[in-house]
C-alpha cells in the first residue's frame, strides 16, 4: 500500500445510482478503516484538530481504531460531537480538519471524515449509545429549531443535567438534515433518525409542530412555561429568488421546495402522497451544495439536468466531492452563464431560459472576481423546469415577535460568536440563524459554545 | 390508523355533500390563533401537508374547528376519520391575523363591512363575522353556492351577521345568480354603501368580485389559497404577485388587497399539480405505472 494515498472508498457506480436514492458512498469496512487509520502519524501537536470547529480529539479516536477498539473510538468522538455519523458524511473536511493534516503536505491527508463515519456507523450497528446523565438539576431550558445547532445545544445541556425541550416548526426534527440534504448523501432512517434518538435518550424532549413566534412566543416560554434560558437555532430557511421575468411560471421552484418535497415529504417514493414535478430537462441555477443536491435529485427522478452558474469552476462554492459526483452522474455544467429571463408558454409553463455569457472581471469585496456580462452573447436553453438555488436567509418570524432581540440588515440574529449571547438576557443564538447559510459543523460548534455560555449564565445568576 | 397521535378529532359533522366540519384537539394552536389564520395538518405517516383555514376555536377546550371539502386524495382520506381518531400532525396558527381584527377599533367602527363567501369560503368568513359581532361591530354577509344543498354554515353566520343574503347558481335557494349579482343588487339598488368587502371563495370567484368592486371603488380583501408545502416561508411554493411585488401567501398573507393580486397567474399556479395528482389517481387504479423506473428500484 502507498502510504501517501488514501485507502480508496467504495461508491455506488454512477450508472446504477442515478436510478436510486440509496447512499452513494458505501463507507469503509473495519479492515479498510484500520488500514487508513494507520496512516495517521499521531502528531504530538495535531494540526487537524485546529481545523475542526468542535475540536474533536482526532488522533485519539483514530488511534482507538488502530487498536480496533471502536467503542472507545466512539466514546472519544461523542465527547465532542453529537452527530458523528452525519458530520463524517457531510462536513467539508477538505477545507477543515483534512486541510490541516500533516499527511496532506506530501500526498493525501488522512481520511478523517470517512473514519469518523466508520466509527459512528459501527457504534450504531453495534448498539453503542451515549450514556444518559446521572444527575438532573431540574432547570428548564428551551431550544428552538432542531437542526444541528439546536440538537448540539440540547445534547450539551442535557449532559449537564438540564431539563431540555426542543421546539421544532416542522413535523420531523433535524432541520436541513431532513428537509434539505438528500437521502443519497445522508440516509434519514438509517443515519439521521438514530443520531436524533441518541439525543432523546439523554432525556431531551422534542416537541414538533411548534412554530415559535406563532404557536407560542419566546416571552411566553420564559414567562409562562418556566423556561429559564432559550437557545435559538432556527437556521436560514428563507429562499431567495432572482427577480427576473417568468420566475413565477409553473415549473419554477426554489431548491428548498424541490428538496423538501423529495426529502422531507418523500415525494420520490410512490407510497407517499406529496407530488413532485420531475421535469424532462431541468436547469438548476446556482453552484453551491444545495444546487448540487437539487441537480442530483432531479437526475434521480429521471431528468436531464444542467447546472447554470455565473462564475467559473474554480469559484463553485459546492464541495469538490459533490461537483465530482454530479459530473459522474451526467450533469452538464453551464459555467460563466447567467439567466436573464425564464420563457413561458401559453399555459403558464416554463419552456426555456434566456441566458447571457459572463467573463470574470475585477475582484469584488469578497475577494472573488466579479462576473460581468459579455454583450450580445445571449442564448436560449430549452427546458421545462428551473430550480433556483441562489441562497437563503433567516426567516424573520422570531426576530419580529421577540422584543429587544436585535438582528442585522440581512435578517441574521446578532449574537456573540464565541458565546451566542444575544441582545436579550437569557437568550442565546447560533448556527445559520446568526451566520447566514453556512455548514453543519459550524452550526454544531455554535450550539456547543452557546450551551457552555448558557450553563455559566444559569449558574452565576 | 391513528396510533399514538395526539391531535384527536373530538367532533365531526357532515355539512353538505363532501363538506365536513371537525373539531380537533390542538391546545397550542387554540391558545394563540385569530380569525384569518390557517393550520396545516398531515393525516397519516405518508400524508402531505394540507393547509386549512381556522374556522373557529375554543381556547378553554383547546380545540380548533376546520371545515373542508373532500376533493382530492388527502382531503378524502381525512373525511374517513371519525371522532376519537387522531391525525398525525397539526400545526399553526399560520399566516397573518385578519386585517379587520388588527384594525384600530376607532377606525373599524366607522367602516361598513360586507363579507362575501363562496362555497367552502363560508368557513373562513364565519370566524371573522363572529369576531366582529363579539367585539361590537356589525357586518352583512352574502353566501353564494351552486345549489341549496351546498350552502353551509348559514345558521351560524345568521347568528352573528346583521343581514344575510343567499345566492344559488340554480336558484334553488335565495336569489338566483352568483355573488356578484348580489353585490350589484346591494350596492346599486339598495344603495348600501360599503367601505370594505371581504371576499373568500374559489379563486375564480374572488377574481370576478375584484373586477366588479374595482369598478365600484370598494376596497376588497381576499384570502388566497395557493399551493403550499411548509407554510412557514421556507419553500416559496405559495408565491403570488401582488402589485409589483412577489409575496409568500403563507407568511405575508393569506389575506391581500384583492385589487392588487394577479389572479390569472395565481390560478395557473394552482393548477400545477393537477396532472401529477392525476397520476396519483391512476396509480390507485392501475398500479405503479407512472413513475420513473428509479423509484421502482428503490421500493423493491
Ligand atoms: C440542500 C442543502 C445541502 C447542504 N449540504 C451541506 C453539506 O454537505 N455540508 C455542510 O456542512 N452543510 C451543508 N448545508 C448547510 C447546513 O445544512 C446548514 O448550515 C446547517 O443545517 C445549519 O444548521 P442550523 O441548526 O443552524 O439550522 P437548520 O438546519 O436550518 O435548522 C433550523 C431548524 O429550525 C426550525 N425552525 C425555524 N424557525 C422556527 C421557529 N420559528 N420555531 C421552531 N422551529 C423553527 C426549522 O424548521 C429547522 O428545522 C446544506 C444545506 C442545504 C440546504
Ligand atoms: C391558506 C389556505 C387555506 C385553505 N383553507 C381551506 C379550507 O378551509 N377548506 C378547504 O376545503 N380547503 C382549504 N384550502 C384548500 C385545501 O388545502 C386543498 O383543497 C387541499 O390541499 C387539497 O388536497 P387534496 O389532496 O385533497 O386535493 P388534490 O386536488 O388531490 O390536491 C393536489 C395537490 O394540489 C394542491 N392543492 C389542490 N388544491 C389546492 C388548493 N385549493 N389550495 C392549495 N393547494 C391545493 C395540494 O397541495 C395537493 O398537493 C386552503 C388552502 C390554503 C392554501
Ligand atoms: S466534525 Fe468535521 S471537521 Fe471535525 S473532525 Fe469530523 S469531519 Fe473533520
Ligand atoms: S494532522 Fe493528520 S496525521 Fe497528524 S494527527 Fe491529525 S490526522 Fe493524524
Ligand atoms: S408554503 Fe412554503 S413558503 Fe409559503
Amino acid at each position: 500500500m502507498d502510504v501517501l494515498k488514501k485507502v480508496p472508498i467504495k461508491e455506488q457506480n454512477p450508472d446504477v445510482r442515478i436510478n436510486n436514492f440509496d447512499e452513494v458512498c458505501l463507507g469503509y469496512n473495519i479492515d479498510e478503516a484500520v488500514l487508513e487509520a494507520g496512516r495517521c502519524i499521531q502528531c504530538k501537536n495535531p494540526r487537524c484538530v485546529k481545523g475542526c470547529p468542535v475540536s474533536i480529539d482526532i488522533p485519539g479516536f483514530i488511534n482507538a481504531i488502530v487498536q480496533k477498539d471502536i467503542e472507545e473510538s466512539y466514546r472519544i468522538i461523542n465527547k465532542y460531537s453529537a452527530l458523528p455519523a452525519i458530520c463524517g458524511r457531510v462536513c467539508p473536511q477538505e477545507t477543515q480538519c483534512e486541510q490541516n493534516c500533516i499527511r496532506g503536505i506530501k500526498g493525501d491527508p488522512v481520511s478523517i471524515g470517512k473514519l469518523e463515519r466508520f466509527t459512528a456507523d459501527w457504534a450504531r450497528e453495534n448498539n453503542i449509545k451515549p450514556k444518559a446523565p446521572e444527575k438532573k438539576n431540574g432547570i428548564k431550558v428551551a431550544v428552538i429549531g432542531s437542526g444541528p445547532a439546536g440538537l448540539t445545544c440540547a445534547k450539551e445541556m442535557a449532559e449537564r443535567g438540564y431539563d431540555v425541550t426542543v421546539f421544532e416548526a416542522l413535523h420531523e426534527p433535524g432541520g436541513v438534515l431532513v428537509y434539505g440534504i438528500p437521502e443519497f448523501r445522508l440516509p434519514k432512517e438509517a443515519v439521521v433518525k438514530p443520531e436524533i434518538e441518541n439525543i432523546k435518550a439523554l432525556g431531551v424532549k422534542i416537541e414538533t409542530n411548534v412554530i415559535v413566534g406563532k404557536s407560542v412566543t419566546i416571552d411566553e416560554l420564559m414567562n409562562e412555561e418556566g423556561f429559564e434560558a432559550v437557545f435559538i437555532g432556527t437556521g436560514a430557511g428563507l429562499p431567495k429568488f432572482m427577480g427576473i421575468p417568468g420566475e413565477n411560471a409553473n415549473g419554477v421552484f426554489s431548491a428548498n421546495e424541490y428538496l423538501t418535497r423529495s426529502n422531507l415529504m418523500k415525494a420520490f417514493d410512490n407510497n407517499y402522497d406529496t407530488p413532485i414535478i420531475t421535469g424532462k430537462k431541468v436547469a438548476v441555477v446556482g453552484g453551491g451544495n444545495v444546487a448540487m443536491d437539487a441537480a442530483r435529485t432531479a437526475r434521480r427522478l429521471g431528468a436531464e439536468v444542467m447546472i447554470v452558474y455565473r462564475r467559473s469552476e474554480a469559484e463553485l462554492p459546492a464541495r469538490v466531492e459533490e461537483v465530482h459526483h454530479a459530473k459522474e452522474e451526467g450533469i452538464k455544467f453551464y459555467l460563466l452563464t447567467n439567466p436573464k429571463e425564464i420563457l413561458v408558454d401559453e399555459n403558464g409553463w416554463v419552456k426555456g431560459m434566456r441566458c447571457v455569457k459572463m467573463e470574470l472581471g475585477d475582484e469584488d469585496n469578497s475577494g472573488r472576481r466579479r462576473p460581468v456580462e459579455i454583450e450580445g452573447s445571449d442564448f436560449t436553453l430549452e427546458l421545462d423546469t428551473v430550480i433556483i438555488s441562489i441562497g437563503t436567509s433567516p426567516n424573520p418570524l422570531i426576530t419580529s415577535t421577540t422584543k429587544g432581540l436585535k438582528s442585522n440588515r440581512h435578517g441574521c440574529i446578532v449574537a456573540d460568536e464565541a458565546t451566542g449571547v444575544t441582545s436579550r438576557d437569557g437568550i442565546f443564538a447560533g448556527g445559520d440563524a446568526v451566520t447566514g447559510a453556512a455548514t453543519v459543523i459550524l452550526a454544531m460548534g455554535a450550539g456547543k459554545a452557546a450551551a457552555e455560555a448558557m450553563d455559566n449564565y444559569l449558574r452565576n445568576r | 390508523m391513528s396510533e399514538n397521535y395526539e391531535y384527536t378529532i373530538v367532533k365531526k359533522l357532515k355539512l353538505a355533500d363532501a363538506i365536513y366540519l371537525m373539531d380537533i384537539k390542538a391546545p397550542r394552536v387554540a391558545a394563540n390563533c385569530y380569525p384569518g389564520q390557517f393550520i396545516i395538518l398531515i393525516v397519516d405517516e405518508k400524508g402531505e401537508r394540507i393547509p386549512l383555514t381556522i374556522c373557529d376555536y375554543d381556547r378553554a377546550e383547546g380545540t380548533v374547528t376546520i371545515v373542508f371539502q373532500a376533493l382530492g386524495k388527502s382531503t378524502k382520506l381525512l373525511a374517513e376519520y371519525d371522532v376519537g381518531e387522531a391525525v398525525r400532525d397539526f400545526t399553526g396558527p399560520l399566516g397573518q391575523v385578519s386585517e379587520l381584527v388588527k384594525m384600530p377599533s376607532e377606525e373599524l367602527k366607522k367602516k361598513k363591512v360586507l363579507f362575501v363567501a363562496g362555497g367552502v369560503g363560508a368557513a373562513p368568513v364565519y370566524p371573522q363575522i363572529k369576531w366582529m359581532k363579539e367585539n361590537g361591530y356589525e357586518a352583512d354577509c352574502i353566501i353564494g353556492a351552486r345549489n341549496k344543498e351546498l350552502v353551509i354554515l348559514e345558521d351560524e353566520i345568521r347568528k352573528y351577521a346583521k343581514n344575510v343574503y343567499i345566492t344559488t347558481d340554480d336558484g334553488t335557494y335565495g336569489m338566483k345568480g352568483n355573488v356578484n349579482d348580489a353585490i350589484k343588487y346591494l350596492v346599486n339598488e339598495k344603495k348600501n354603501i360599503y367601505d370594505i368587502i371581504v371576499a373568500i371563495g374559489p379563486m375564480i370567484m374572488m377574481k370576478y368580485v375584484c373586477i366588479l368592486t374595482k369598478e365600484l371603488e370598494i376596497r376588497t380583501i381576499v384570502s388566497m389559497n395557493p399551493i403550499m408545502v411548509d407554510g412557514t416561508g421556507m419553500c416559496g411554493a405559495c408565491r403570488l404577485t401582488v402589485g409589483d411585488e412577489v409575496k409568500f401567501a403563507c407568511v405575508d398573507g393569506p389575506e391581500f388587497d384583492g385589487h392588487l393580486v394577479n389572479f390569472d397567474e395565481a390560478m395557473k399556479r394552482l393548477s400545477m399539480y393537477k396532472t401529477v395528482e392525476g397520476r396519483s389517481k391512476l396509480r390507485e387504479k392501475e398500479g405503479d405505472t407512472h413513475h420513473h423506473k428509479g423509484c421502482e428500484c428503490h421500493n423493491s
